[in-house]
């Protein structure tokens, strides 16, 4: 059996995967933002902050990523008397919004793991609050979220598969399009063979993402093995021991 | 408290109050019969009931002019219900594929021989990071080139159950990878034979590490079930769809409904997973 | 130098204007503070002088560490007041009264504060100059090339120079030891506080620590108030030990009285107990 398309039909698949990588790229942005925000607030000691981020991740998380697809490609827009909503922004929302209701835990529970003797001793040095969470806590908690955020983005991507069925044209669209246009022609590739190369271009895609997290887990736990950047060493010729006094 | 239950004594024959172990099999105990015939009941309600068309049972339309009509949303709820009864039927099927698939993907993941063990591995990959939605179209349009014609709803339970398998093979490796070294090297050193070691030592330890996961897969494949209705199962989403579609702006209230609907069930649902690991974490460390 | 056994009707300076002279580098009145029903801390009084050295010894879970964790604002007293070089740590003079103070104000009378920890916390992500150059860098408004320069002076006064690039998880536990004190020096503290600095060490580490504790010492400028169970490096370093237990100082005084001719009886079993081991 012939597992090659035509090279039309790669075309057509490509200028869809655009379309997939453009959604993709919109809601992880989205995502990361309101995973961040919302794992800090998760933790805040203002007890609103902790309860508004906890409702927000509970219905997040709760609801299924294609209602909320739906519910904000079609229900929204006519509650909030708009129009004509970008799909492509609505479906890029909706993912992004149910990545960060997962990524949000995901960054709370690695900031609660990173252990309190380290912001103990921010305190001692007299960090502000903000300058404890970006210079000492998140860096420490990098290593945590790296690998569960890496397969929350492949969800993601799967997730994308999600705006073909609000008509974005992205790679799925194209697949199901392919597929009712080559009933028509004799000599059109099997549905099998079609969407064996799109579930391909699919895992293509999420091994790229897999090897992109890979790289930067390596450049964070490289930082806590040291001796890499180049201060110079030399100490100042007399000993000026600016301490104590 | 009294003499002839201490360990060290022996004591008098028939004098202690505890019950003798059980020796019966496990295949043989009441518990199992139990089981195994709510099994068998569930699966031939699904088999009966699962799928179907949608009927309404409402000719309520919205009021035109109003953006969220209550009165036509209360009227979608039976209808609302119908649909998230079939969703359930397909993720609780679906679920009960994947334990059995994850099973046998585990032990082909474990294998010996690198032929089993490498395409296995791909294959686990390969469905974790692929759409659902593509895999049903595959399951669905593709299947029938090699003369496999499966339903609507036995689609979805399939799709489901290969998908959610390869996430609950991860668990039960996990799990398995979590029981430590030393009870397999008192396994080794009371030479026990691998049935033994796997049912009496192993698995046993390693189910309270998997079943919060195994939770958390339900629930997602709950959240991933009314994909089905791409392919024509009758599902809460399909409702939706067709509730939606019968007057022009009609869509608020049934997506809205169906979002609220989902929230009861996988709320509720995420909190009790979440009381399961609790009380194993807490059992661990008491 | 009197604590515990006066009240404080001293008409002393309540919130007196900066004045490292005349005010006590750390004065406690009243201080309690309980987890729970343990009540760790019994209306503590305390005064350390500036400069001046002063050990804390006492069983394990009586409290010791929680004096210097509350003066480092890690633990926040249930009532009682600490000044720290005449300044308020936890209260604001507003319209004449004391008022809880905001973060604004803990955080100008804590720059005046530092600590070394039994479990070092030196930041794994940092190396070790950049664990020393963050506080002066982020805290104080230095500039990096300034910053960096100190802390090299500073590795150089703990012998650690040509460990600068390197992360924690590359150095002893002495060494970590000695990297968190250079550490809590970069920020110049009036007051500095060590918390059984030791006691995570082996026993072949602990003399490097102490050899830099006792440079610290020297310099005479810097007040010190450390918690140990080295009873041989308190008796030399220490101007004054204070024997702490149940919330309460039980007894103080200088070293060679407490240590060596205690008399009350808990303080004698204790040393009995630590000589023992």
């Amino acid at each position: 059996m012939d597992i090659q398309l035509p090279a039309h039909y790669y075309d057509r698949l490509f200028e869809g995967l655009q379309v997939t990588l453009q959604v993709l790229a919109l809601a992880f942005a989205l995502g990361i933002v309101l995973s961040v925000v919302l794992g800090v607030a998760r933790l805040s000691p203002s007890r609103i902050a902790r309860s508004v981020s906890l409702a927000w991740i509970e219905v997040t998380r709760g609801i299924s990523t294609i209602v909320l697809l739906f519910w904000m490609a079609y229900a929204l827009p006519i509650l909030l008397g708009v129009d004509q909503p970008s799909l492509l922004l609505m479906g890029s929302i909706a993912l992004g919004i149910n990545m960060g209701g997962y990524g949000g835990e995901i960054v709370r529970g690695a900031i609660q793991s990173v252990p309190r003797g380290q912001t103990e001793a921010s305190i001692a040095l007299n960090l502000t609050e903000t300058q404890r969470l970006r210079h000492v806590i998140l860096p420490q908690a990098m290593r945590i979220i790296l690998p569960p955020m890496g397969n929350l983005t492949i969800e993601i991507l799967k997730g994308t598969a999600l705006v073909s069925l609000i008509s974005l044209s992205d790679l799925s669209y194209e697949g199901v399009k392919l597929r009712v246009s080559g009933r028509l022609s004799p000599d059109a590739p099997s549905d099998a063979v079609l969407f064996v190369n799109i579930l391909v271009i699919y895992f293509v895609v999420a091994q790229i993402i897999n090897g992109l997290f890979r790289l930067a887990e390596w450049r964070v736990n490289r930082r806590f093995e040291g001796a890499r950047n180049g201060v110079e060493l030399s100490p100042s010729p007399k000993v000026t021991a600016g301490a104590g006094g | 408290m009294s003499t002839d239950t201490d360990p060290v004594t022996p004591s008098p024959a028939g004098a202690h109050h505890v019950a003798p172990p059980d020796i019966r099999p496990w295949w043989l105990r009441p518990k199992t019969f139990v089981i195994a015939a709510g099994v068998v009941v569930f699966a031939a309600f699904m088999w009966r009931f699962g799928g179907g068309d949608i009927r309404f049972s409402t000719e309520h339309r919205p009021r035109p002019g109003t953006t969220f009509d209550w009165d036509y949303f209360f009227a979608l709820v039976p209808d609302m219900l119908r649909g998230i009864w079939v969703t359930a039927q397909a993720t609780v099927a679906g679920f009960a594929v994947a334990l059995v698939i994850g099973l046998l993907l585990a032990l082909g993941r474990r294998s010996r021989l690198r032929v089993v063990r490498l395409p296995v591995a791909l294959f686990i990959e390969f469905v974790r990071s692929t759409p659902l939605l593509i895999q049903l179209y595959f399951v669905y349009y593709a299947l029938p080139d090699w003369d496999i014609t499966l339903g609507a709803f036995v689609t979805l339970v399939i799709g489901l159950g290969v998908h959610y398998g390869t996430y609950c093979s991860e668990a039960y490796r996990a799990g398995i990878n979590s029981v430590p070294k030393g009870q397999w090297e008192a396994s080794t050193a009371l030479n026990l034979g691998p049935t033994t070691k796997w049912s009496q030592i192993i698995i046993p330890q390693a189910i309270p590490n998997v079943l919060p996961a195994l939770g958390n897969f339900l629930i997602a494949g709950f959240k991933d079930a009314p994909l089905g209705s791409t392919i024509q199962v009758t599902g809460i989403l399909a409702f939706a769809t067709a509730a939606s579609g019968r007057s022009f702006d009609a869509g608020v209230e049934p997506y809205t409904l169906i979002g609220i609907g989902f929230l009861l069930v996988s709320i509720p649902s995420a909190w009790l997973v979440r009381r399961l690991e609790r009380r194993i974490a807490y059992e661990r460390i008491s | 130098m009197n604590a515990s056994a006066e009240p404080s009707d001293r008409p002393g300076p309540v919130d007196s204007p900066h004045d490292p002279v005349s005010s006590p580098a750390v004065r406690m009145r009243g201080v309690n503070k309980a987890f729970g029903d343990n009540v760790v801390l019994q209306g503590l009084d305390l005064d350390v002088a500036p400069g001046e050295r002063v050990v804390i010894i006492g069983p394990s879970g009586s409290g010791k560490t929680t004096i210097l964790r509350v003066i480092m604002t890690l633990e926040r007293p249930d009532s009682g007041t600490i000044e720290v070089n005449g300044r308020h740590l936890y209260h604001e003079q507003k319209g004449g009264q004391l008022k809880p103070a905001g973060e604004k104000h803990i955080r100008s009378v804590r720059s005046d504060v530092g600590m070394v920890f039994q479990h070092f916390n030196l930041f794994p992500h940092m190396t070790a100059l950049e664990n020393i150059a963050l506080a002066p860098i982020k805290a104080k408004g230095m500039g990096k090339r300034e910053a960096h320069q100190l802390g090299m002076d500073l590795l150089d006064k703990v012998g650690l120079v040509e460990h600068a690039n390197h992360t924690p998880g590359q150095l002893s536990g002495g060494q970590k030891q000695r990297v968190a004190i250079a550490r809590s020096l970069a920020t110049e503290p009036a007051v500095m506080l060590f918390d059984e600095v030791t006691s995570a060490l082996d026993p072949e580490l602990v003399g490097e620590v102490l050899t830099v504790l006792r440079d610290i010492a020297e310099d005479g400028t810097t007040t010190m108030m450390l918690v140990t169970h080295e009873m041989g490096f308190a008796s030399e370093v220490a101007d004054k030990v204070i024997m702490f237990d149940n919330g309460q100082v039980i007894e103080e005084g200088l070293p060679s009285e407490v240590l060596k001719d205690p008399q009350n009886e808990r303080t004698q079993a204790f040393l009995g107990a630590v000589v023992k081991h």
